[in-house]
């Protein structure tokens, strides 16, 4: 049956939403347009209702939505497409942002919830800036619309509670109008992971506060508070960029433990699509904290704020419309939206840029310019190399539309990104890097409204001094050699130490100041374990062989590759290597189990144990316990042994996903603390592809007499009649006879189960494989006047793996450097907050 | 002149200069003939081509030589005008190379081969499903 009433109420709340929004938005228009106050009043009570009805439509969306996924109604598209039965619900949360409606939808829930905390702590602003609240939740709200304008048959929005039969047109739907799947295609495996049930509602809320000093500054401009705004939404500023920063970090975190490019970052469009707006916002930041403490730089807060906030919808509106093609690995699929996002990216960035033009000449400026000894002076300058940093990235990202333009016009766009990325964007970088950090560093000194060169040398000898101490003796246990690293070092530990310095001040007079002192120490760590574990990320498994490859080119080619063949030991670097086969993991116990101790059932994702299966000494699985797996999953066993004979082990992962086009690696790192030692596989044998087997042996042997199968020693243990045989009505003439045979390879022993059938007078043979060695069993026959048996044996190559490893020295700077960071906004943030709290009390705000 | 003129001034040059080193780095799209062209010239620039792997009459992938050791691979990939290259890899070759529908390779040519620094593959089924089989 199909369950329309519950899509229909989604719907029903979509429509409800976006209607609205629209209304809310006109209320808080009127109200922040009325002078008189009675009549605003009223206004603004009834936006106010507006709004609160829009956010209570937004929950119901959200509630529809998970009531779908989670009772598994697979005749909707939604949750065909992202869920399936087997997934677990902490899952589930996760098909909200598999899909692009689903994460508009979180955005909306995002925004709801900020206006609802926006209503409850702003008098004077409340209606300001609530309009402009309502006014992107209404064009948020068309996104997920899902309606057709007749007539003129124009979609707005992509609905998620859109019915299978409706989005996909299969002949199955001819024949049976209500047929409903009996599972969902499943969640893309690359999501289920910890990290993305949390890193992406954090960006999304990142990106949805970027919203909140946008809105204060249009209210600011609008009502000619030019100066007011600025202490409303800076505590926002930096509870966004906090947010935001955080977000984009989860995500390297993520990118690091799961996906196979080496390392965190990978300067792909999508990443930078990030990176831009928040290097804008951090900037924008910067010149409100000069405003408020000399009243410069009021207009470059205005212009950062505004060009932020377009940044966030441009970047939108490259991963959703499609226009960045296949140059991404995470954008979205194209819904037909990007008619939209350009209406809502032009509609805002016109009105903001419309709004600052006609006010430009009130708003007030300081009639004097910035002391060159002054912060103001040098927050200025570190503010605008952050813009430049970010437009830097942003003129290449871009290169796809400038292509679509130049289409557009008729010509042939064929720019390309820069072909290796992470060198291209790391030698400007760097620089931008380099200079931020120095900024951050001498800005901090000039804590004064002015101080002359004197007091500065005399401040910041000490930091200098210690800055070269620190930095040789890193650089000489370090092994830094690069002098543009030795550079960024430099910088790096100056900011740490200058603002290390100012701490240590801070601490003692008012504790409530340093959040920036934090933040900055927190950025010298992270660009240091950045420039460490970027900079000397160290191929281990080198091969430096150097083969030519061909008689066409003269070019000599080094592998940063090994190959590994199962149970036989290899060196590289520092270590030696074994490779112990491949290993499954069970969905809820913590360890692996070889692929040899279980057999495979009907089922893909249910197998059978074949043996005692233990953990430590603990039997977790007795024989013939079914164990639930996940199929798409195998990790490969690599046993390192160190020169000092130290053991360890890693489990990289292959993982077969569909969605992502074929067999993704996933890395397993051994973490230390001075560096990670980070193992990929880069090929492994294709399991979903036939192998080739040799010619068959045959052997005619009895219980318990030896015989040899490719060198390896195997036995019959016994012979078993079989009742019942998976997959396979057995009556009583029906035979089914399972042989277990025991085989001896290098490590250990290995069981396999061939099986011999007589149904219906026919005879069937369902061979069994140790997989490890290569070998597949055949029970071939059963002769019972000779009490023996005959043995058919094929083998094949070996198991083998292709491997990569890398070494990360002082990857947890980075981490331990995000941390801090994090802190000292946090930091910055009650600061702030406390001193709008303050002037909200007086009435003033 | 003012000092914010100066910095003005320094600003739009840094500007105009990240534009005109972006356009001087960006890569291209090109076709086998034009990169060997261009390096002959001696321009050796990494480039972009789209092409495809090649096919036999039955549809089956040819032109596939991994070598030995498995670290490395080369293959045939025919661009989008027509012309077949053989195409050095060295890097073992991606599980699922054989079935992608197109490939993007970036890099160029050394004598007559191509080099390639990185291999983009475009599989079919990108994130959407397109049709529904009865018996799920």
């Amino acid at each position: 049956m199909v369950h329309e009433f519950i899509g229909d109420l989604g719907h029903f709340c979509v429509v409800v939403s976006f209607i609205s929004a629209l209304y809310a938005a006109f209320c808080f228009f009127k109200a922040s347009s009325i002078g008189e106050i009675s009549i605003a009043d009223g206004w603004t009570k009834n936006g106010r209702m507006a709004f609160y009805v829009h956010a209570i439509s937004v929950l119901g969306i959200v509630v529809s939505l998970f009531f779908i996924i989670y009772n598994h109604y697979f005749e909707y598209h939604y949750a065909w497409s992202h869920s399936s039965r087997r997934l677990p619900t902490h899952y589930m949360i996760s098909c909200f942002w598999e899909g692009q409606e689903g994460s508009f939808l979180l955005w909306l829930f995002w925004h709801a919830l900020l206006g609802i905390i926006i209503i409850a702590t702003n008098k004077y602003w409340e209606a300001p800036v609530m309009t402009v609240f309502s006014a992107v939740q209404a064009f948020l709200g068309s996104m997920i619309l899902g309606v057709v304008i007749p007539g003129i048959e124009l979609k707005i929005g992509s609905s998620p509670f859109i019915l299978l039969r409706d989005a996909i047109s299969a002949p199955i739907f001819a024949s049976q109008p209500d047929f409903i799947p009996q599972d969902g295609t499943g969640l893309n495996p690359l999501l289920q992971n910890y990290w993305m049930v949390i890193h992406p509602p954090t960006l999304f809320l990142g990106f949805a506060t970027t919203i909140i000093p946008f809105a204060y500054c249009i209210a600011g401009l609008w009502k000619k508070k030019y100066k007011e705004w600025i202490r409303p939404a800076l505590p926002w500023a930096l509870f966004s960029a906090a947010i935001l920063g955080i977000g984009i970090l989860m995500g390297a975190y993520w990118a690091y433990e799961t996906l196979n490019f080496g390392g965190y970052w990978n300067w792909d469009p999508v990443e930078n699509a990030v990176y831009v707006p928040w290097l804008f916002l951090i900037a924008a930041i910067h010149t409100m904290v000069a405003y408020k403490n000399s009243t410069t730089a009021l207009k470059s807060s205005i212009i950062l704020v505004i060009t932020s906030f377009v940044l966030i919808l441009y970047s939108t509106f490259l991963t959703r419309s499609g226009v960045l093609g296949n140059a991404s690995v995470h954008s979205f699929t194209d819904l037909g939206l990007s008619g939209q996002l350009l209406i809502y990216l032009i509609f805002f960035t016109a009105i903001a840029i419309v709004l600052a033009v006609v006010r430009w000449k009130e708003i007030p400026t300081s009639e004097k310019e910035a002391d060159t000894y002054s912060r103001e002076f040098w927050i200025f300058i570190g503010a605008l190399s952050l813009c430049l940093m970010g437009f830097q990235v942003l003129i290449p990202t871009s290169i796809p539309v400038f292509n679509k333009v130049i289409e557009l016009f008729g010509g042939m766009g064929n720019f390309a990104p820069p072909a290796n990325q992470i060198e291209y964007y790391s030698k400007f970088q760097l620089w931008f890097a380099v200079v931020v950090a120095l900024l951050s560093g001498v800005g901090q000194f000039f804590w004064w409204k002015k101080i002359d060169l004197k007091t500065l040398k005399d401040n910041l000898s000490v930091p200098l001094v210690l800055t070269l101490i620190v930095s040789s003796a890193i650089i000489l246990f370090g092994d830094v050699a690069d002098p543009a690293y030795i550079i960024l070092l430099l910088a790096g530990v100056f900011t740490v130490v200058a603002n290390g310095k100012i701490l240590i001040g801070l601490f003692k007079s008012s504790p409530k100041l340093s959040g920036g002192a934090i933040t900055h120490i927190g950025i010298g760590l992270m660009l240091i374990g950045i420039m460490f574990s970027a900079g000397y990320s160290k191929v281990v498994s080198l091969n430096n062989t150097g083969m030519l490859i061909s008689k066409e080119s003269s070019a000599e080619f080094n592998s940063e590759n090994l190959l590994l063949f199962i149970n036989e030991p290899k060196t590289m670097l520092d270590y030696d290597l074994k490779y112990k086969g491949e290993r499954l993991e069970p969905v809820n116990e913590n360890m692996f189990i070889s692929k040899n101790d279980v057999a495979k059932t009907a089922v893909a994702h249910l197998v059978t144990a074949k043996t005692q299966i233990f953990k430590g000494d603990e039997l977790i699985f007795d024989v013939n316990d079914t164990i639930e797996i996940a199929p798409e999953n195998t990790f490969y066993e690599i046993e390192y042994t160190t020169r000092d004979g130290d053991k360890f082990t890693l489990y990289p992962r292959a993982q077969v996903n569909e969605a992502m086009g074929g067999l993704l690696a996933s890395p397993d790192i051994k973490r230390g603390v001075s560096s990670d030692l980070y193992t990929h596989v880069s090929s492994v044998r294709n399991p979903t592809e036939e192998m080739e087997w040799s010619e068959m042996e045959e052997f005619r042997v009895g219980i318990d007499e030896n015989f040899f199968v490719n060198d390896y020693v195997a036995s019959v243990e016994g012979l078993q009649r079989l009742e019942t045989l998976e997959g396979i009505d057995l009556t009583p003439e029906d035979v089914a006879i399972r042989a277990r045979i025991k085989v001896q390879g290098e490590e250990r022993d290995y069981i396999s189960e061939p099986v011999f059938l007589i149904k219906d007078g026919l005879v069937g043979r369902i061979p069994d494989e140790v997989d490890d060695l290569g070998l597949k069993l055949t029970l071939l026959n059963v002769h019972p006047e000779t009490n023996n048996f005959s043995i058919g044996a094929n083998t094949r190559q070996k198991n083998w793996v292709v491997l990569k490893a890398l070494e990360k020295p002082y990857i947890n700077l980075l981490w331990l450097g995000t941390l801090i960071l994090v802190i000292g906004f946090g930091v910055a943030i009650n600061r702030r907050y406390s001193e709008f709290q303050k002037m909200k009390n007086k009435g003033l705000e | 002149m003012k000092r914010s003129h100066i910095i003005g001034i320094v600003l739009i040059a840094a500007a105009i200069g990240i534009i005109i080193s972006t356009a001087g780095d960006a890569s291209t799209y090109v076709s086998f003939e034009d990169a060997y062209v261009m390096a002959k010239n001696g321009d050796s620039k990494s480039i972009h081509v789209v092409g495809e792997l090649t096919h036999d009459a039955s549809g089956e992938v040819t032109g596939i030589y991994p070598s030995p050791n498995k670290l490395s691979f080369r293959f045939i990939m025919q661009d989008e005008k027509g012309k077949k290259q053989e195409v050095y890899y060295n890097e073992p070759m991606p599980a699922d190379f054989t079935r992608s529908e197109k490939v993007v390779v970036i890099g160029s040519y050394h004598d007559d081969l191509f080099v390639a620094d990185k291999i983009l593959m475009k599989c079919p089924s990108k994130y959407q499903e397109t049709t529904v089989n009865a018996e799920m």
